[in-house]
């Protein structure tokens, strides 16, 4: 166990460490910030729009009230400024890298690799989508005017977590698969305008396409079932499903990286 | 001019070609534009279910209907050229474009034809798809059908027009991706994608209707749909064709404007 904690805290270190290099490569070009700003802004004004042109409409949709959905539009900034900031640009790195053979130097190092590709890209300005859909959650919450219980932050947090790992695990997983078919980044196409989709909660799309939201590309895990968290909806069996599939993609991913990085032959080879 | 449409010709046809080698591409863009129309088309079905059975005089299966010609139409008016213009600038790409004795503009809406012609063999069962999935409902007329066909070019016309007068913008600076996105919300709330401009404020409406981007999108949607009455139609195609005339001398001017900025790269 205290050598469990100790990993952690390395890797933890590690991390940071790449968030300060990330930081001092973006610190020269500032006015990048104020593009991201921009851009963070139009983003959000594209989902408060569509929700008050529904609701001037509707007063809930598909048994969601407008908070409820101010809920979802927060989480779904959080968590795809966090696919940005991180787990996105690293795995899109490793992608060029194997394709270009530069990965052997990574595989040098004398750190598990897996942490290393993982954490070694890091775009800051990615943190304004996460501090506004921060706000944006908090002013949810506020007009709710629901007293958190424990449950509800305890259950939030929980499956705020569980979402970033199943979502992690399966970008790891389509990394990997860069081992054998080179040139494979246009499935990350798919994967953005496949969150777009989480901008509004899954279950109110037809049946195929809720299976294909949630364990195909699994928008829903990400944005959806911590929204439900969040609103007080969620049932303890779905805490643990969910507490249980994250584990099982953590698990799964780290043994299909293992497994594919046995495939990877180098650039010289 | 003989000279012009022998060149559209074997540029075409050459783009036909190139174009079809990346099959895994094509199918992966299908999918970015089905999906934004689904998402919307799945939104607003919930709310006509859940209240009563209609909004604004659309029932489920008019939203789907609503919804699958716009997907349609979408494809047919898209241009991506202000992705591109920024690289071909900042490479000095279009230092070898500017020395032919032919306006660069030619060889964009070539390829821009042959994708959207190309596009066709995912596009065509994507439609079927989601009129088997999402059973659309159609109240039309003859004429307004009939007539779909000219607002459909005269919208890609004007959207063509308008994307690159965007896509020139990179001449100027190479921030372009604020504007592109600028000018994609703008498509995205007056073309009428987040909802048919019907079910928009008032005074949102009347913004759209002085702008081109309706006239780019909604409007063929709507007269297909038979939700324009003759008056409306004739001055939708009074709009298209005067946001034409308007974009076009827009374009020359900016054009000249930019090519004397360009300096290329290395030049």
């Amino acid at each position: 166990m205290v050598r469990w904690g100790a990993r952690t805290m390395r890797y933890l270190r590690l991390f940071g460490l790449f968030f300060r290099v990330g930081m001092l490569n973006e610190l020269e070009y500032r006015a990048n910030f104020f593009i991201q700003v921009f851009q963070t802004v139009l983003g959000l004004l594209v989902s408060l729009g569509g929700l008050s042109i529904i609701f001037s409409h509707a007063d809930n949709l598909g048994g969601w009230k407008p908070d409820e959905l101010l809920a979802v539009v927060g989480i779904y900034f959080l968590v795809g400024g966090l696919i940005n900031l991180v787990i996105q640009p690293s795995m899109q790195k490793l992608m060029e890298d194997v394709r270009q053979g530069t990965l052997d130097f990574l595989l040098t190092k004398p750190e598990d690799a897996q942490v290393l590709v993982s954490v070694r890209q890091v775009q800051i300005w990615k943190l304004v989508d996460i501090v506004l859909g921060l706000v944006v959650l908090i002013v949810a919450g506020v007009r709710m005017g629901t007293v958190i219980t424990p449950w509800t932050a305890v259950s939030f947090v929980l499956m705020l977590l569980a979402g970033a790992i199943i979502i992690y695990s399966f970008w790891l997983m389509l990394a990997t698969f860069t081992f054998w078919f080179v040139k494979i980044d246009n499935i990350l196409v798919i994967f953005q305008s496949m969150y777009e989709a989480g901008r509004w909660p899954v279950s109110i799309y037809p049946a195929w396409l809720r299976v294909i939201l949630t364990f195909i590309v699994p928008v829903a895990f990400a944005v959806t079932i911590p929204a439900e968290a969040a609103v007080g909806r969620l049932t303890p069996a779905m805490l643990l499903g969910g507490l249980a599939l994250a584990a099982a993609m953590l698990i799964f991913s780290r043994w299909f990286w293992r497994f594919g990085i046995k495939h990877y032959s180098g650039a010289s080879a | 001019m003989l000279a012009l449409i022998a060149y559209y010709q074997q540029r075409i046809k050459t783009s036909f070609i190139v174009q079809s080698q990346y099959r895994v591409a094509l199918a992966i863009w299908m999918i970015g534009l089905v999906l934004e129309p689904v998402i919307y088309l799945v939104v607003w079905r919930t709310v006509a279910e859940s209240s009563g059975g209609q909004v604004g005089g659309f029932t489920p299966g008019g939203f789907a209907a609503y919804y699958i010609v716009l997907m349609v139409v979408m494809h047919l008016t898209q241009i991506w050229h202000m992705w591109e213009m920024e690289y071909l600038i900042r490479d000095g790409t279009m230092s070898g474009r500017l020395l032919r004795p032919i306006h660069p503009i030619h060889q964009d809406v070539s390829e821009n034809i042959a994708y959207k012609v190309l596009m066709l063999i995912v596009v065509v069962p994507a439609t079927l798809f989601l009129v088997v999935v999402f059973q659309p409902e159609i109240q039309t007329s003859l004429w307004a059908v009939l007539l779909f066909l000219p607002a459909i070019l005269l919208a890609a016309m004007l959207a063509f027009l308008v994307g690159w007068l965007v896509a020139l913008a990179a001449f100027w600076t190479t921030r372009t991706l604020a504007i592109n996105e600028f000018y994609f919300i703008s498509m995205f709330f007056f073309a009428g994608q987040v909802a048919p401009l019907e079910l928009l404020p008032d005074f949102i409406r009347r913004i759209a209707d002085l702008l081109p981007f309706r006239w780019m999108l909604s409007f063929p949607v709507e007269l297909f749909l038979g939700r324009l009455n003759p008056q409306a139609a004739l001055e939708g195609f009074s709009a298209q064709v005067i946001w034409i005339g308007l974009a076009w001398l827009a374009l020359r001017w900016v054009w000249t404007q930019g090519v004397r900025r360009y300096g290329a790269v290395g030049g």
